[in-house]
């Protein structure tokens, strides 16, 4: 694709930031808070994983469980918001052109390798993140047990990275900070300890 | 219905964002958890005094949202205990499978149907939460 001069929509693509790979921190982090203070101003609040209790909700757990008995019609606006991020995945992966695998650090692709796993080949490596993989011990046990981990915690905790680590501490909430840092900590055990321990046997 | 759509736009932008900056990926999370590079600390921390700035001067300008009330926040109630046991249990799980709800919807929109997977599990995570939250402390 040849870079030109002139405006048309390959040439912004090609020639500005937004071919850039990754979006420097300094574009993602401004778009982030943008998003963030969006929805303020709708009146709402970024915090995702509450759109997994207005999920269940909408399923009916409300019949068994008091969490799940909310005002759901009301909480809508979550499904939408997250239904945006999915028609924002598919248009990034067949309308951006030349979207290419992460270029990680050749310290992390050493440790990924060491691992057994194939490194810099698209998002996630293909042997845990596939059907195949899900078969697997390993692959089941880092999606459906870190899969529900995941879920259970960021509920109990009361929000995920977005409603605590953006949202909660752009508020100055100190129990955001504090669910922040266990973030921090607790991933950094599943990633340098537990994950080893999986696959290095 | 119709003043949901700001909602979709919303999403759509954010996952765009996240898809861009590479936090979707497994192995940009990875790198962040063995200190190999700044870039998702980055993305994630400059959101943040930008995002403490954008309220201040919501506040002190006196902005208003869409329904001509002051951009207003509900401070959290509730204990630290639900915050560090909920917060270590969400880290232990991001940081094996790399994705935090946001991503999981976003590479789900992209194809990714394996984060299908994910997601299904963190929906029986928060159903467990629900069901047993009573005996957990908060």
């Amino acid at each position: 694709m040849q870079a030109g001069r002139g405006f048309s929509k390959r040439n912004l693509m090609s020639n500005s930031i937004l071919s850039a790979s990754p979006w420097p921190w300094y574009v993602a982090g401004p778009c982030i808070a943008a998003t963030m203070f969006f929805l303020l101003w709708l009146g709402r609040r970024l915090g995702i994983s509450s759109s997994t209790q207005v999920i269940c909700s909408i399923a009916g757990a409300g019949a068994k469980w008091d969490y799940f008995k909310i005002d759901w019609k009301n909480q809508l606006w979550q499904i939408v918001f997250v239904v945006g991020l999915m028609a924002g995945g598919l248009f990034v992966s067949e309308v951006i052109p030349g979207s290419v695998s992460p270029q990680i650090s050749p310290d992390t692709v050493a440790d990924v390798e060491a691992l057994g796993l194939t490194a810099n080949e698209g998002i996630a490596p293909k042997e845990i993140f596939s059907w195949e993989g899900l078969l697997t011990i390993q692959g089941f046990i880092i999606i459906v047990l870190g899969g529900f981990l995941t879920g259970f915690g960021a509920r109990w905790a009361g929000g995920c990275t977005s409603g605590h680590m953006i949202s909660g501490m752009s508020e100055l909430q100190l129990p955001s900070l504090v669910s922040s840092v266990c973030f921090l900590v607790g991933g950094a055990v599943s990633s340098n300890f537990i994950l080893p321990m999986l696959f290095l046997k | 219905m119709k003043n949901l759509i700001p909602f979709f736009f919303a999403g759509a932008f954010f996952g765009i964002v996240l898809s861009k900056a590479e936090i979707t990926s497994w192995y940009r999370i990875q790198e962040m958890f063995h200190f190999q590079s700044v870039h998702v600390f980055a993305v994630m921390l400059s959101a943040v005094p930008i995002g403490i700035l954008a309220i201040k001067l919501s506040n002190k300008f006196g902005i208003k949202d869409i329904s001509a009330a002051p951009i207003h926040i509900k401070p959290k109630v509730g204990g630290y205990r639900q915050r560090v046991f909920g917060g270590l249990l969400f880290g232990l799980g991001w940081g094996l499978h790399g994705a935090c709800p946001g991503p999981m919807y976003t590479l789900l929109g992209q194809g990714m149907m394996i984060y299908g997977v994910l997601l299904l599990s963190a929906l029986a995570g928060t159903l467990a939460y629900g069901a047993w939250r009573h005996r957990l402390p908060h």
